[in-house]
């Protein structure tokens, strides 16, 4: 029996008694700006962790480079806070190593989908059973207002004072494209559907992508405004369940159906419900629809899981093929290592 | 008297133990029952040592005749060295001189120490072969040359104006010519092969006449064979019958008038078996992750010469080791932190440019201060550089190459079985030190391979790691007194919640801490506790006079160079000393003691003078050095008369 095995063996397998929020919050000071965006999403992951029933030391946070990567520091857990876009791939070290560990990741669009790209679409393949949280909020924060690979085209920010000429990420197709199992997204002001969400996605395994639209009230306030001011809500949310049709707007008399592959709005009001696209969680192509919707203009952007289907986990598999060696050669044995094979002796 | 078994497999070993074995089988036996038959007709000349080459195109096969002479030849008891020297394209164009593939082996009846500076027999495949390698022949040596590939379109593609087999340049050499093409054709001529497959049986060919020649018994290869082709009888019979043929050539053609025996070399007793450092490396992990109870965790991304590393841990799942090919270099190492983060003994391995890459990440191993080894298989550099050739000259990235105050244990292994040590020292520092540690490799030793005096597992010391359990009084950042190890606590962990990270930490409590004077403390007592490390290494140990005119001081792989010049030199009544480090940060504590106990120092190296650079800024000794970056190991010749010349103009 190896050492970290031995050392578990008497760690319990859940928590003595249910945690409470203040049990996940760590005596470090919150160091964000006042209004981010990020304090609510640290208040809905302490409020969800309690109810996994997981005990807390075997929780792991593990994050990058950026405002978002210093999550670790205020959940009180384990955490690591790495370099700048490895996180995913620090995280996946940690899980393959300690299958038996709950292992959450935080990143940004800047840690995530520009210096960490490659981790991200390698890990999703992958399947590396670790719980993605991307905060994006479409600007670079901690260096002081560059753009993003997720910042719009034309948006002015500290390094493009004429205006942004890069071209998007979309990362829910980014992760859909790399084969991720799990694909989900929300807000940091619903607070509500992204514990919905964060539950989804502790419950799932394999790697578990979340993007959470995040307001960066210093370096772009308001990029998400037209989902999360009161008056335009409701016609930019669409918040998906599986097995119901998409219907949103303030009187929930609007609806989208499929025109060939190109999503169409419909006035259920005046058309009807009929033909509507109903959330299937299973279905990758339809995942891909709604994906997408984020880029057409008029449409509401999707919020909720949009995908999820289940295949096995990658450390799972890594264990399992070593199981298997084990048995069919028999436990490693140094002696045999050494002294088996070709080999021969000298006496004097 | 030297009484030798060769324990093959086990069912030959078992017929050959027995007393009155059977001379069909025993490979000793029926060696002499051969060579008996031979000097009938053909003088056996008895000779101490030997350097051999095999030079073919990429696709010849050569690598694989090289080490099955290099493995039977140890397994008569010869010791051996070898440097494998192949090119970096897969499969050039057949014929062109950047295809060729070479195998040098020396061989002897007594220590050998180096491959050889230059080879007393050439087996050229082909014309690009004999033009690439004749300047590594000897004047008077011997080639063998395949005349089968020194047609028009071989000697048009390796840019001879006219067949050197035949216009009369290569009279300083003795030539042997034999149409290995043809030969190996019609050995096989009744088994009706595909002729590209019979074809490639040729390098068997050239096996088995080197086997005859060297007086080497056929039984160990024919067993390989036997074992690699089982799924394909016929090519069993193939490759067996060509290597007969080949072995059979050199006994009855009238061009073989002499044959060679090299006596069996005075070892010391016990088990031995015959490996590469990439090998001998990897064990060297398993051995180590045996011995600490840890997991082995290693992440790692494809890299000549590396590469065999993670080959190699990977066939050995049974003894629960992870191998983790990563999306990149960074992600090898970043995967291998996360590991140790949770208890793994965890490694990532690479060569030069894959370093440069984990230069960041290293750096948050020193501010995790978590063990992980890091091991780098040095290539021509800089850049891509040569990738299949050898340099030393990483060392000074190992040593300084990450911003900022970023100090790692760096070590170094001497030859190729050394690797196993030196894997395992390096796991022995990381987790008692809570440190990474570096190891520098180099393409020579990666792929070099040499006898293995095998320790037995109970013999090597065990690795104590403790995890931390105990909540009362826990910090992640306090330390030992004596090592200034901090608490390896692993997430699982009741109680011992706590979050490690790149951003400087408070002393004790591993808080984030901008504080400049926690700064100051703590860059300085992170070089304190790898500085610690020379209280436990051992001390620099001088192999010759401890004082005197002449210390030559080497590092790595040229030890064998190093320590074959200097013999020689003494041989002639000379004296001179030899210093070898393995231990190059921290150096032994009486490094710059034993440095300025001699008149002058002379350090060869395959850099442009990085060690002596240290040497020099460390202890204010004026090092001399020899430095030759040709991608290939340094030769003994050269260190000689460097020797001699710093000896006798004073400098």
């Amino acid at each position: 029996m190896n050492l970290v095995v031995e050392t578990m063996n008497n760690a319990p397998a859940q928590p003595a008694q249910k945690y409470a929020q203040k049990d996940f919050q760590s005596d470090q000071d919150v160091r964000w700006c006042p209004g981010c965006g990020d304090y609510s999403i640290l208040a809905q992951v302490q409020r969800v962790l309690p109810d996994l029933n997981i005990p807390r030391e075997k929780l792991v946070w593990v994050s990058g480079i950026g405002c978002s990567s210093r999550f670790p520091y205020y959940v009180q857990t384990y955490g690591i806070h790495g370099i700048h876009g490895r996180a995913a791939a620090i995280a996946s070290g940690l899980k393959m190593a300690r299958p038996d560990l709950s292992v959450w990741v935080a990143t940004g669009d800047g840690d995530g989908m520009s210096i960490g790209g490659n981790h991200l679409i390698h890990v999703f393949r992958r399947n590396v059973g670790i719980k993605i949280l991307l905060f994006n909020n479409q600007i670079y924060g901690l260096t002081k207002g560059q753009f993003s690979p997720t910042s719009v085209e034309g948006q002015i920010t500290a390094s493009t004072p004429y205006g942004n000429i890069d071209h998007p990420f979309n990362p829910l197709l980014l992760a859909l494209g790399s084969g991720a199992g799990f694909v989900a997204r929300s807000v940091d002001r619903e607070p509500k559907n992204l514990q919905e969400v964060i539950r989804r996605a502790a419950a799932h395994r394999g790697t578990t992508f979340v993007e959470i639209y995040q307001n960066c009230n210093v370096f772009n306030d308001g990029a998400f405004s037209t989902m999360t001011d009161k008056e335009t809500h409701d016609d930019n949310v669409l918040v998906l369940e599986h097995g119901k049709p998409l219907i949103f707007g303030k009187d929930k008399k609007k609806g989208i159906r499929l025109n060939g592959f190109t999503p169409q709005l419909v006035d259920i009001g005046a058309d009807g419900d009929a033909g509507l696209i109903v959330h299937n969680e299973k279905d990758h192509m339809l995942a891909f629809i709604l994906a997408g919707l984020s880029s057409m203009p008029g449409m509401p952007r999707p919020i909720g899981v949009l995908y999820a289907v289940d295949r096995p986990a990658y450390e799972s598999d890594m264990v399992g093929q070593i199981e298997k060696v084990k048995q069919s050669r028999g436990e490693g044995e140094l002696a045999k290592l050494l002294q088996g094979g070709e080999t021969w002796q000298i006496e004097w | 008297m030297l009484r030798l078994m060769v324990g093959l497999l086990v069912s030959e070993a078992q017929t050959d133990a027995q007393p009155e074995a059977l001379p069909t089988i025993s490979d000793r036996r029926k060696k002499e029952t051969i060579s008996q038959m031979a000097t009938m007709t053909k003088k056996t000349q008895e000779i101490e040592q030997v350097t051999l080459r095999f030079a073919g195109d990429s696709g010849d096969g050569m690598q694989l005749t090289g080490s099955q002479f290099a493995s039977t030849t140890a397994m008569i008891g010869n010791d051996i060295s070898t440097l494998p020297d192949y090119p970096a394209e897969i499969r050039a164009p057949v014929g062109t001189t950047y295809g060729v593939s070479g195998f040098q082996l020396r061989f002897g009846a007594s220590e050998v120490t180096t491959p050889g500076d230059v080879c007393d027999v050439l087996v050229a495949m082909n014309a690009a072969a004999l033009k690439v390698n004749l300047r590594s022949l000897r004047d008077g040596g011997m080639i063998i040359a395949n005349s089968g590939g020194f047609d028009d379109r071989n000697l048009k593609l390796s840019r001879y104006e006219s067949n050197p087999l035949e216009d009369g340049s290569l009279s300083r050499y003795q030539l042997h010519l034999m149409d290995i093409n043809k030969l190996t054709a019609s050995a096989l001529a009744d088994m009706n092969l595909n002729m590209k497959v019979a074809a490639r049986c040729k390098n068997f060919f050239a096996l088995g006449v080197t086997y005859w020649m060297f007086n080497r018994p056929l039984e160990p290869t024919i067993q390989w064979i036997r074992d690699k082709f089982k799924k394909t009888p016929e090519l069993v019979e193939a490759n067996t019958r060509v290597l007969h043929a080949g072995y059979a050539y050199g006994e009855t053609t009238e061009i073989f008038t002499v044959r060679y025996d090299v006596r069996p070399a005075k070892l010391s007793p016990g088990t031995y078996r015959f490996i590469t450092g990439n090998e001998a490396f990897a064990w060297g992990l398993i051995a180590a992750s045996v011995k600490s109870r840890l997991e082995l965790f290693l992440g790692s991304y494809p890299i000549t010469p590396a590469s065999t590393i993670l080959h190699e841990l990977a066939k050995h799942k049974h003894f629960g080791v992870k191998t983790f090919q990563a999306e990149d270099e960074i992600a090898a190492i970043t995967s291998a932190i996360g590991a140790s983060y949770g208890g793994s003994l965890a490694v990532t391995t690479t060569s030069g440019p894959g370093l440069a890459l984990k230069t960041e990440a290293m750096g948050l191993a020193v501010m995790l201060e978590l063990p992980l080894i890091i091991c780098d298989v040095q290539r021509g550099g800089p850049c891509t550089g040569l990738p299949t050739k050898t340099e030393q000259a990483d060392l000074l990235q190992a040593v300084y190459g990450r911003n900022s105050e970023a100090p790692i244990p760096v070590i170094a292994p001497a030859t190729p079985a050394e690797c196993f040590e030196m894997a395992f020292e390096a796991c022995r520092i990381a987790i008692k030190y809570m440190t990474p540690v570096l190891v520098l490799s180099d393409g020579y030793l990666a792929n070099g391979a040499e006898p293995w005096l095998v320790p037995a597992p109970e013999s090597l010391p065990t690795l104590p790691v403790r995890f931390r359990t105990e909540p009362q009084g826990f910090e992640p950042y306090s330390r030992d007194e004596q090592t200034l190890a901090r608490p390896w606590a692993i997430p699982g962990t009741p109680g011992l919640e706590h979050r490690v990270g790149g951003l400087e930490k408070q002393h004790i409590t591993g808080d984030v801490c901008y504080d400049p004077d926690n700064h100051d403390f703590m860059v300085k007592l992170r070089a304190e506790k790898v500085g610690r490390i020379a209280n436990d290494i051992p001390l620099a140990k001088v192999d010759g006079e401890e004082s005197g005119d002449i210390l030559v001081v080497g590092w790595g792989s040229t030890f064998g160079a190093i320590r074959a010049a200097v013999e020689k030199v003494r041989s002639t009544g000379v004296p001179v000393s030899h210093l070898h480090l393995r231990h190059l940060n921290p150096l032994p504590r009486n490094t710059g003691e034993v440095l300025s106990r001699f008149r002058k120092v002379l350090i060869p190296e395959i850099n442009l003078g990085q060690l002596s650079r240290i040497l020099r800024e460390r202890f204010l000794v004026p090092a001399i050095g020899l430095n030759r970056v040709e991608g290939l190991p340094l030769r003994t010749g050269d260190i000689e008369a460097k020797i001699l010349e710093v000896l006798s103009n004073g400098h």
